[in-house]
């Protein structure tokens, strides 16, 4: 839902960083705004996952220049935990299994972590067992996986639902999915697409990062990004998305090559290291 | 900043208990000789049977070596530098804790070991020993009102003389291995516990051993019988202050169970571990061992164990007793130049007997961490099964692991399975945790909670909590 007066959430300006000394991200420009959905769409190596990782405060990744505000806050300069606590989300397109602590523990520490900073009560173990059992409806989750360890074990369909669980609980102001769809069958898929769209509000938003329009058929964007060589190349609404799907990227091939053209040193090295390395 | 250098920062926590009770001590001069232990004898008034028993055992030592195939190195031990006897100079035991003297029982309130009558823990007899004595033992009458003997050794050797005479060293002889010589020729304090035929203990069981003087080894030696039919729990707490020698501490422990009888055996050693350059700390040689003796009997160490310079020790079952059960629990975190090589082993003699090893190891800093396991069937082990398991967790790259089981089957019937595996705390799960709001002190402890869950399980539950906020503090620390 587009709202031109509804306040910035998310405010990133000229975004740049590195993984290992490698530039990714070169020049990501990017508002978003309560109540919206956004789509960022791109190759493989195109710095969409590096995006998310970055927003999230992943230490792997240096940021080199430009800034990110969340709700006028400088994002940047927070630990990753704080981020989280003030209400930014990422679903991971890979959840690390962590053997031996106990999902129902680790959500319910998480959940209390956000509380505590919503000003909300802390939630001892019986009233955060209602409040779970409540939430599992939102992925229709079985019970029992709560009482494994965190995503440990789990099917990739499981460990993206416990990703929408944990979105669920956490209530986030920005979510952002990065490829949530990859390795889900179409029921799946559209559990955890359902998931997304009970939790969307006019006071929140989401950022999807998605390979397929699959994903948009379930989750209708109010804007798709398209990225490629760690910048947002071209943006349009939701009929941007079915463009792709018909036509492919082989256009964002002719227009890097005419920005070459017009800025031949920035772009031909951006396109450079586009090695296997970045891929995800 | 790499994650595993600040995980390696937050291991680095300083002792809490490293404070040393100032009190006069009468201590007897340096050195072992045979007149040394017959003056420790003489000192405890004992029976013309003890002192034979370590006149043996000193004999048998100075005929043995030092043992060196465990995964560890210091300096030779200088045995003649050594205090073998120390004790608060008002040493005879009180008839009530009132007349103990204050700066004791400050020392153990100190220690969270509260023993005065007011504040002494509800539901968990103390036996408190301070270097190489006794002090105190709570709810003595209590227990005594269903038979159950707990007191100091020293106690039941004048009071229960034929007690100690029918089962001090059956199960570990004095001649087993040196340090097991040694304690049981200047062996000092520590606890007696007999549990009669067909009783439950009460209450769980605990002795704290405190070391305090700078230049004095403690050898405690702690004896427990369970009669048929009777179980109880019990659990060792050890701390001591911070020196920058490196104090020797021997310790012996006998189980026997008889049938249908069973002991949990729970230990939380928190020794001083030396500083992160490896200067002082206890260097802890312990042996310990249960007799399964009658059928159906059972036994279980757990342990924890995040002191010590170095920790030598194997808490063993002999499973006799056919259907007998053994069980080793154990969790040793190392770090900075911390050594330990432990472990169990399981000696299946009786049909049927089962037992169950569950190692986790935790080493950071440039510490090392070995497990050391022997599970052997006997020919007359038919039927028997042991299941072993040994986990590794490493923090940063400096610290080193190492798994060592041995296997003996002689009883091609019996089952035996050992899985190991190593892990690494990943920036990836670490990361994942962070980005769910949790902070990476937390995270951190959360895993190595989660690793050591299957022992912490094993625990008594008061302890239970106690030894995951040991592990908390000792990876607590700035993030950064």
């Amino acid at each position: 839902m587009i709202r031109p007066d509804a306040p910035v959430l998310l405010e990133i300006c000229d975004l740049r960083a590195s993984v290992e000394e490698q530039p990714i991200l070169k020049g990501v420009n990017l508002t978003i705004r309560a109540g919206e959905i956004h789509a960022v769409m791109g190759r493989n190596g195109s710095g969409k996952s590096t995006l998310s990782k970055v927003l999230a405060g992943h230490p792997a990744y240096r940021v080199t220049a430009g800034s990110v505000h969340y709700r006028g806050e400088d994002l940047l300069a927070l630990l990753p935990e704080q981020r989280a606590r003030i209400g930014l989300f990422l679903g991971f397109q890979y959840p690390v299994e962590i053997p031996g602590v106990s999902n129902l523990e680790f959500l319910r520490v998480a959940t209390n972590a956000r509380r505590q900073e919503q000003g909300l009560e802390e939630l001892d173990t019986f009233a955060f067992e209602d409040l779970v059992r409540e939430r599992l409806k939102v992925v229709q989750m079985d019970p029992a996986f709560l009482e494994r360890s965190v995503n440990e074990g789990f099917s990739g369909g499981e460990k993206k639902r416990n990703e929408i669980l944990q979105m669920a609980l956490l209530d986030p102001l920005v979510a952002i999915l990065d490829e949530t769809d990859s390795g889900l069958d179409i029921d799946a898929l559209r559990i955890v697409a359902g998931g997304v769209n009970h939790l969307a509000s006019a006071d929140n938003a989401t950022l999807l990062i998605t390979h397929y329009q699959r994903l948009l058929d379930v989750i209708t964007p109010d804007y798709v990004h398209v990225m490629a060589a760690g910048q947002i190349l071209r943006t349009g609404g939701k009929e941007l998305a079915l463009e792709l799907e018909e036509s492919g990227y082989d256009w964002v091939d002719a227009e890097l090559e005419r920005l070459e053209a017009s800025a031949p040193e920035g772009l031909a090295t951006a396109q450079a290291s586009r090695t296997p390395a970045e891929v995800g | 900043m790499t994650s595993a250098a600040t995980v390696g920062d937050l291991v680095s926590q300083p002792y809490k208990y490293g404070f040393v009770t100032d009190i006069e001590t009468e201590k007897i001069a340096k050195g072992l000789s045979e007149d040394v232990v017959r003056l420790i004898s003489a000192k405890k008034e004992e029976p013309a049977f003890l002192l034979d028993f370590r006149l043996r055992a000193y004999r048998q030592w100075l005929q043995m070596e030092e043992p060196d195939w465990a995964a560890i190195g210091h300096p030779s031990i200088d045995y003649q530098n050594i205090i073998y006897y120390a004790a608060p100079k008002q040493q005879i035991k009180k008839a009530s804790l009132d007349e103990v003297d204050p700066k004791l029982l400050e020392t153990f309130e100190k220690l969270g070991i509260p023993l005065s009558e007011q504040k002494r823990l509800s539901n968990v007899a103390v036996d408190a020993v301070f270097d190489s004595v006794s002090i105190a033992t709570t709810y003595k009458e209590k227990l005594a009102e269903h038979g159950v003997i707990f007191c100091s050794i020293s106690e039941a050797v004048k009071d229960h003389a034929e007690l100690i005479e029918s089962y001090l060293g059956s199960v570990v002889p004095s001649n087993d291995n040196y340090f097991s010589a040694l304690n049981s020729a200047v062996f000092s304090d520590g606890s007696f516990v007999f549990i009669p035929k067909g009783v439950t203990c009460p209450m769980d069981l605990s002795t704290y051993f405190r070391i305090n003087s700078g230049d004095t080894g403690q050898f405690e030696r702690t004896l427990i019988v369970a009669e048929e039919g009777a179980s109880v729990s019990y659990l060792e707490g050890c701390t001591a202050p911070m020196f920058d020698t490196n104090q020797l501490h021997a310790a012996v422990v006998e189980l026997i169970v008889l049938e249908d009888a069973s002991i949990k055996y729970s230990t939380v050693q928190n020794w001083y571990a030396g500083d992160e350059k490896g200067v002082g700390g206890i260097y802890n040689f312990v042996t310990k061992r249960g007799h399964c003796r009658g059928d159906r009997s059972h036994i279980s160490w757990t342990q924890v164990e995040t002191g010590s310079a170095i920790t030598w020790k194997y808490p063993s079952c002999v499973l006799q007793g056919a259907d007998s059960v053994g069980e080793f629990y154990s969790v040793a975190l190392t770090n900075n130049r911390q050594q330990a090589d432990t472990g169990s082993k399981m000696i299946h003699v009786g049909p049927r007997t089962r037992s169950t090893i569950v190692s986790k190891g935790i080493s950071a800093g440039h510490s090392s961490n070995s497990y050391r396991g022997l599970v052997q069937m006997g020919p007359k082990a038919v039927g028997a099964r042991n299941y072993s398991q040994c986990d590794s967790m490493l923090i940063g790259d400096q610290a080193a692991a190492n798994t060592y089981p041995y296997i003996r089957s002689q009883q091609p019937d019996a089952s035996i399975e050992h899985e190991a595996s190593t892990c690494r705390i990943s920036a990836d799960q670490l990361f994942y945790l962070q980005s769910r709001g949790i902070g990476f002190e937390e995270a951190v402890s959360m895993m190595v909670s989660g690793f050591c869950r299957d022992v912490f399980n094993q625990l008594p539950l008061e302890f239970a909590a106690e030894a995951d906020k040991l592990l908390a503090l000792k990876l607590e620390g700035s993030v950064g």
